[in-house]
């Protein structure tokens, strides 16, 4: 055991050393000598880092389709997320409005590695029914959102290579792209914008597989949780191959409730409304 | 047309609406939430009627409200009567209790129960064609002959759920009759159903308690549920007799016996594909020649699903299934070798289209069923619904489909959602 001390204070002088550093520079600080790959992987890394510990949390999304000929329709749906460490987090999806899928739920149980596992529950025929999740890029609710861009971005999900810092309004970003490993995705890559003071996403880029500009996601309205957790509230997807968008509004957001795994199984399904 | 059992039922939970009514206004907290459904219904049957007496043109509306209050304490009560009113066939136009049922939950070590007291649905399965498995409530068969809709049942249902998957236990105290159409009705059989009066093998009648029990669980991509039922078949032996409260008439008299049966129903549920076993063993029933004869039943089936075809938003599935009575000619029901191929077509656009098509092909008859529907939004409120039944090759040896060969229909619903 005694031999392990060493180890142990130089760790905490490197992590004092960190400290100081990040005072200085803000954080995050990578060195010069890691690849962009390495520090693109880096930053994802430190972005869940960041997010780790939340719990679950309950929120409202009221989402706002607009087509091009600016005519606008709303979905209202509520959402609850369970934290898994070990694995994907778990998510459930209860749809308000419109009232025709009024009792409508999905719920997600995401995977790091695997495909995640995917149950639609039906309340006119109270049939729990199994789903493919294979259909990354279908619409989430005919909105401009696809299920992919509604999952969790877990950091085993993409690869990642850091291209530069730069300024986004009043805030400096850093600027690095992002691959998904899924062959399903309907993406080639994505350009991803963190601020570097708390590595809050602001704006994401959609590139398809012939590599053409897709989709702009813009984030906005950060608000500060429980003194720890940052969280948008209105998400901005503009696809510029159809001039459709959708704004994806949160309101309500509980951190830390009462929610536990009980409450994301196929049985925990059947009670929802 | 109210019986008395569920009349007993309606009354009870009448008097629960009102007494919940009352600690609502009293002040104490109960949260409560009242949705539903209003639905306006034209079916058009275009070739002449088999019978006389039966119109070419049903229109109906039928009202489905929803009303769920939740107590602090985390107990919920869920309140759904039906109503419908059928201009062309009396039968048709019925009321039913779909669910008034008490629910309480809490939690075992890593897992939790769940109580179930009252009336409710209960659906098992994974396949379109029909519903082997499915057992628990009776099929409210006069809405719709593809028998998806199903009547409420009285049951005592308790959950114990966590890891190692759930674990169910339902107390059946009393029976539904299967509803049929009416002497005026279209898909009627020859001989007018007697649904009032039915028979059964118990002589506890429709009081017969019956059991079920149901294991379920998910491994990776792979669900499975075994389940097993003791008690009294929702599937009646139809028995020609002279009625006496009908003045003489032969009718059909539905004869509900008592049963045990086991089932199987499993999904594998891979990438683009999906395939599907549902699997019974039913003893102590008799077939269509009113001969005693233990059985065995599946349908197999897979569906594949082609994602965000030509580039639009929409998806496009395939998907086919057998299904197979080892019973053969003398099954109960109508799909003792037939053969089923659709297609399902979702635009993922705002209004939600969805388009669904299928056809059942009897592999001993040439009897058929095509089957398109067309769903669709109109507003926030608003849905629409346009479908199409079709039966052709009706084989005259087919006694379970040829009675129905003139009933092939078009029917439009209109939907308002609150």
């Amino acid at each position: 055991m005694t031999g392990a001390y060493p180890r142990l204070r130089s760790l905490f002088r490197l992590a004092v050393l960190y400290l100081i550093l990040s005072a200085f520079y803000g954080v995050p600080v990578y060195s010069e000598s890691l690849t962009p790959e390495e520090i693109g992987l880096k930053i994802a890394q430190d972005t869940q880092a960041r997010d780790q510990g939340f719990g679950n949390l309950t929120a409202q999304q009221t989402m706002t389709l607009r087509n091009k000929q600016g005519q606008e329709s709303q979905r209202q749906l509520r959402v609850k997320i369970l934290e898994v460490l070990e694995d994907g987090d778990k998510s459930l999806f209860v749809f308000d409005n419109p009232r025709d899928v009024q009792g409508t739920a999905l719920l997600i149980h995401g995977h790091k590695d695997t495909s995640d596992d995917q149950w639609l529950y039906l309340p006119a025929l109270k049939r729990v029914k199994r789903i493919s999740s294979s259909n990354q890029s279908g619409s989430f609710m005919g909105s401009e959102f696809a299920y992919e861009d509604m999952s969790s971005p877990e950091v085993e999900k993409f690869t990642y290579m850091y291209l530069r810092d730069e300024p986004c309004g009043n805030l400096t970003c850093t600027v690095m792209e992002r691959y998904p490993v899924n062959r399903k995705s309907s993406y080639s890559r994505q350009v991803i914008w963190q601020d570097k003071d708390a590595l809050r996403a602001q704006k994401i880029e959609y590139y398809d597989r012939k590599n053409a500009h897709l989709k702009t996601l813009t984030l906005t309205g950060y608000k500060l949780y429980l003194d720890r957790y940052w969280r948008a509230s209105e998400m901005t997807m503009v696809n510029h191959l159809t001039g459709k968008s959708t704004v994806i509004t949160w309101t309500d957001y509980q951190f830390q409730t009462d929610l536990d795994n009980r409450d994301f199984t196929k049985t925990g399904l059947r009670r929802i409304r | 047309m109210l019986r008395s059992p569920l009349q007993v039922l309606t009354r009870a939970a009448w008097f629960l609406t009102m007494a919940l009514g009352a600690q609502i206004c009293a002040g104490s907290e109960i949260d409560h939430e009242v949705f539903g459904q209003v639905r306006f219904e034209n079916r058009w049957y275009p070739e002449n009627a088999a019978y006389p007496g039966q119109p070419d043109l049903a229109s109906g509306i039928v009202l489905e409200p929803e009303f769920y209050f939740e107590s602090v304490e985390g107990w919920s009560f869920t309140l759904i009567p039906f109503l419908r009113h059928d201009s062309a066939d009396p039968d048709r136009s019925h009321a039913d209790l779909r669910e008034a049922y008490f629910l309480l939950l809490g939690e075992i070590g890593d897992g939790e129960w769940e109580l179930r007291l009252g009336v409710d649905r209960v659906f098992w399965g994974v396949v379109e064609s029909h519903h082997l498995v499915d057992i628990i409530n009776q099929t409210d068969l006069i809405e719709h002959p593809d028998e998806e809709v199903e009547l409420g049942q009285l049951m005592a249902h308790a959950t114990w759920s966590g890891n190692f998957g759930a674990a169910e236990l339902f107390i059946l105290p009393h029976h539904r009759e299967r509803t049929y159409p009416g002497r005026k009705g279209r898909l009627r059989s020859s001989l007018v159903v007697d649904d009032d009066h039915p028979s059964y093998e118990s002589g506890a009648k429709e009081w017969h308690m019956d059991f079920a029990v149901r294991y379920s669980q998910n491994f990776g991509p792979f669900d499975i549920g075994v389940s097993f039922f003791d008690g009294t078949s929702r599937d009646p032996l139809l028995q020609p007799q002279v009625s006496e409260q009908r003045n003489g008439e032969l009718v059909l008299v539905p004869h509900y016996e008592q049963i045990r049966q086991f089932g199987i129903d499993a999904q594998l549920t891979t990438d683009e594909w999906l395939f599907k076993l549902e699997a019974i063993h039913r003893a102590d029933s008799q077939n269509l020649r009113y001969v005693e004869e233990d059985y065995a039943a599946f349908v197999v089936g897979a569906e594949y699903t082609f994602y965000s075809i030509l580039g639009t938003a929409a998806d496009f599935g395939v998907l086919g299934e057998w299904c197979y009575d080892e019973r053969g000619k003398d099954a109960t029901n109508i799909f003792d070798d037939d053969l089923l191929i659709g297609i399902r077509v979702a635009f993922n656009d705002t209004q939600n289209t969805e388009i669904f098509s299928s056809l059942l092909r009897d592999r001993d008859y040439s009897t058929s069923a095509f089957v398109i529907e067309f769903n669709r939004r109109i507003s926030d409120q608003w849905s629409a619904n346009l479908e199409l039944f079709s039966l052709f090759n009706v084989e005259k040896k087919d006694t379970q489909f040829d009675p129905i060969r003139r009933d092939s229909f078009l029917e439009f619903r209109l939907n308002y959602n609150f």
